[in-house]
């Protein structure tokens, strides 16, 4: 199993943690990660881009996917956003073969082309369709028995769903579900696992944007979850990052910690927890890890 | 074929209202509606269900609700389609992010409120034209899909942002908004735009895309909003918080191919911002703190040039 990895700007930047976890827990799955095809690779423009111009975020994946194709390998990312606004780009880029040919005018200066045949997947469902449930199950050291862990979707690799192949993948619908009982440990299930973070207001509108982590992070709670999963950096800088103020501005303490989806599978697989970078969130995960008798 | 629902109750005539689940369960033909259903129990089981119903063809839009915990018109939602595997009952609720007037019944007049507040109608200028204003096809076949909608409330009950700020005019209104301010009979830009670039108007969307999902006539009402920040941008107003996050976002892509994190919140709130850049100084420090720190510098992306080279392209297409 090997990738074209496209490991999207955040695990590079504001949580390098997940980039840590995934290099590890890759290794032990026995998955292959190419990085250097896509060093040229641009961000996807995070749906930001798109307000402005959907056609130049258009073009920036086109290009992306024309040098995963370059490679002759599959597409992988790490993040939900990038997962959901590539699926949505190639939508539209495979929708309509007109488009798709003026935009290749644009990639044929550098002499790519999209030939509309990537498929880029996050490593969550990569775990699912390729790696295996049960392949995971067998390759489990340390199944983590009485750890209660909320799922949080976020945003983008639930909506809009038919641009996400759930029609042809429905296994994609409850996929951290089935990771967290892969590996040992006891799914808390709450109504906010696929709303938003809140990290697309902090800056705009942080009070809002505060409110999202609280109730978020509240609800999963006051279920009885120890920690929370999470596919996605976004949602991680938003609920580990702004948790502190969050709680805060409720006037409580919540002190939940989120987990990146790879740090969850790691500690199953026996990987040092220092090594996946689990000392460096802003929510401490030191109580968590002596709790799974798991020292950082 | 079997039914079962599970329908969240509330009577607020009572002396101490507490909402409850009533499962009702009876025999209906496989090609029934959910509202086939709730009429059936209202007409033969239980008379004091209150629920909301017209035309039970998805044109009226009085009968969203939620549907196994999402919005849904009931008139378009097959019993045998809404029935979880495990045979459990289909949970019916009332729409969300609204008061509950009885059961399945909300007030609307918030709804109507924001509506009328984003000056559903157009605003031509200049003196009487002689004849008729011809508008394009090509343009009003764009405006067809926001046209479509039929005001049912369902992107409102399951919008993220209204769950956590009533105050957010939320995605039928703004997507109305945009359906006269793209009209080219309307003159009245300046003004709409100006007035949802407030609080409460197009950049407090998170793009959760919840309403795009839920709407039953395929309005996408976040693509509107997008596109009403595009139309607000151009217009000049771009001292926004948001309008200048997403020009400094497209900036830090075009330069160096990828989010610049360190820098994005400096270039959002302005250098000379004290007061939000002062604000930044411990969520920094924690950051430093973790080891989570984004780098100061990032390695040179090999695409460099040609990432700037599309993006230049564009800035002269416009």
């Amino acid at each position: 199993m090997k990738y074209a990895f496209y490991p999207g700007c955040v695990s590079r930047g504001a949580c390098p943690e997940l980039y840590a976890a995934t290099i590890e827990v890759c290794l032990k799955l026995g998955i292959e990660l190419d990085a250097e095809s896509m060093a040229g690779a641009s961000c996807t423009g995070s749906g930001v881009l798109q307000e402005k111009n959907q056609r130049l975020g258009d073009t920036l994946n086109a290009r992306n996917f024309a040098l995963a194709e370059r490679s002759g390998l599959p597409l992988m990312t790490i993040c939900s956003t990038c997962q959901g606004v590539m699926s949505q780009a190639n939508k539209r880029l495979l929708d309509d073969e007109d488009y798709l040919a003026e935009i290749n005018v644009d990639l044929a200066e550098e002499g790519l082309e999209y030939k509309g045949t990537a498929d880029p997947k996050h490593l969550l469902w990569v775990l699912i369709e390729e790696v295996g449930i049960d392949t995971l199950k067998s390759m489990v050291v340390r199944p983590l028995e009485g750890f209660r862990v909320a799922p949080f979707y976020g945003c983008y690799i639930v909506r809009p769903s038919a641009a996400l192949g759930f029609d042809e993948h429905p296994e994609r619908q409850d996929s951290l579900e089935q990771v967290i009982e892969a590996v040992g440990a006891e799914v808390v299930d709450f109504p906010g696992k696929t709303l938003c973070c809140g990290f697309p207001i902090m800056t705009i509108n942080e009070a809002n944007s505060n409110k999202m982590v609280a109730n978020h992070t509240l609800d999963a709670k006051g279920l009885g979850a120890a920690a929370m999963v999470t596919p996605c950096p976004l949602c991680h800088l938003s609920l580990d990052g702004r948790q502190p103020d969050a709680a805060a501005a409720r006037k409580t303490s919540i002190d939940l910690p989120i987990l990146h989806l790879p740090q969850l599978i790691g500690l199953a697989l026996g990987i040092d927890p220092k090594a996946m970078r689990l000392n460096k969130h802003i929510v401490s995960t030191k109580l968590l890890l002596s709790e799974l008798a798991l020292a950082p | 074929m079997e039914v079962k629902l599970s329908v969240k109750r509330l009577n607020p005539d009572t002396d101490r209202p507490v909402a409850f689940y009533q499962e009702y369960q009876f025999e209906l033909d496989e090609s029934a509606t959910v509202l086939d259903g709730l009429i059936k129990v209202r007409e033969e089981i239980d008379g004091t269900l209150a629920l909301r119903c017209s035309c039970r063809s998805a044109i009226c839009g009085s009968c969203a609700m939620r549907i196994n915990g999402r919005a849904a018109l009931a008139c378009k939602t097959k019993i045998v389609d809404a029935t979880p595997a495990n045979g459990a009952p289909i949970l019916v609720e009332p729409a969300g992010n609204a008061e509950v007037i009885k059961d399945l019944v909300v007030d609307f007049q918030p709804f109507w409120d924001k509506v009328r507040a984003v000056k559903p109608w157009l605003q031509p200028e200049g003196p009487e034209p002689e004849r008729e204003y011809v508008v394009s096809n090509e343009s009003m076949l764009h405006l067809a899909g926001v046209m479509s909608c039929i005001m049912c409330g369902a992107c409102v009950s399951d919008c993220t942002v209204l769950e956590v700020d009533e105050n957010f005019l939320g995605p039928a209104a703004l997507a109305k908004a945009y359906r006269f301010a793209a009209d080219p009979r309307d003159d009245a830009d300046a003004s709409r735009l100006g007035a949802l670039n407030e609080y409460g108007g197009m950049w407090d969307c998170t793009r959760c895309m919840q309403c795009v999902e839920v709407c039953p006539k395929d309005v996408d009402p976040m693509s509107r909003i997008m596109a009403l920040r595009d139309k607000a941008m151009e217009a000049g107003y771009t001292k926004t918080y948001g309008a200048r996050h997403a020009e400094a976002f497209a900036g830090s892509v075009k330069r160096t191919g990828r989010i610049d994190e360190l820098r994005l919140p400096i270039w959002t709130f302005g250098i000379f911002n004290i007061k939000e850049l002062l604000k930044l100084v411990p969520v920094g420090i924690r950051a430093q703190l973790a080891g989570k720190r984004p780098p100061l510098f990032h390695k040179k992306n090999p695409g460099q040039s040609n990432i700037r080279r599309i993006f230049e392209r564009f800035d002269k297409k416009r």
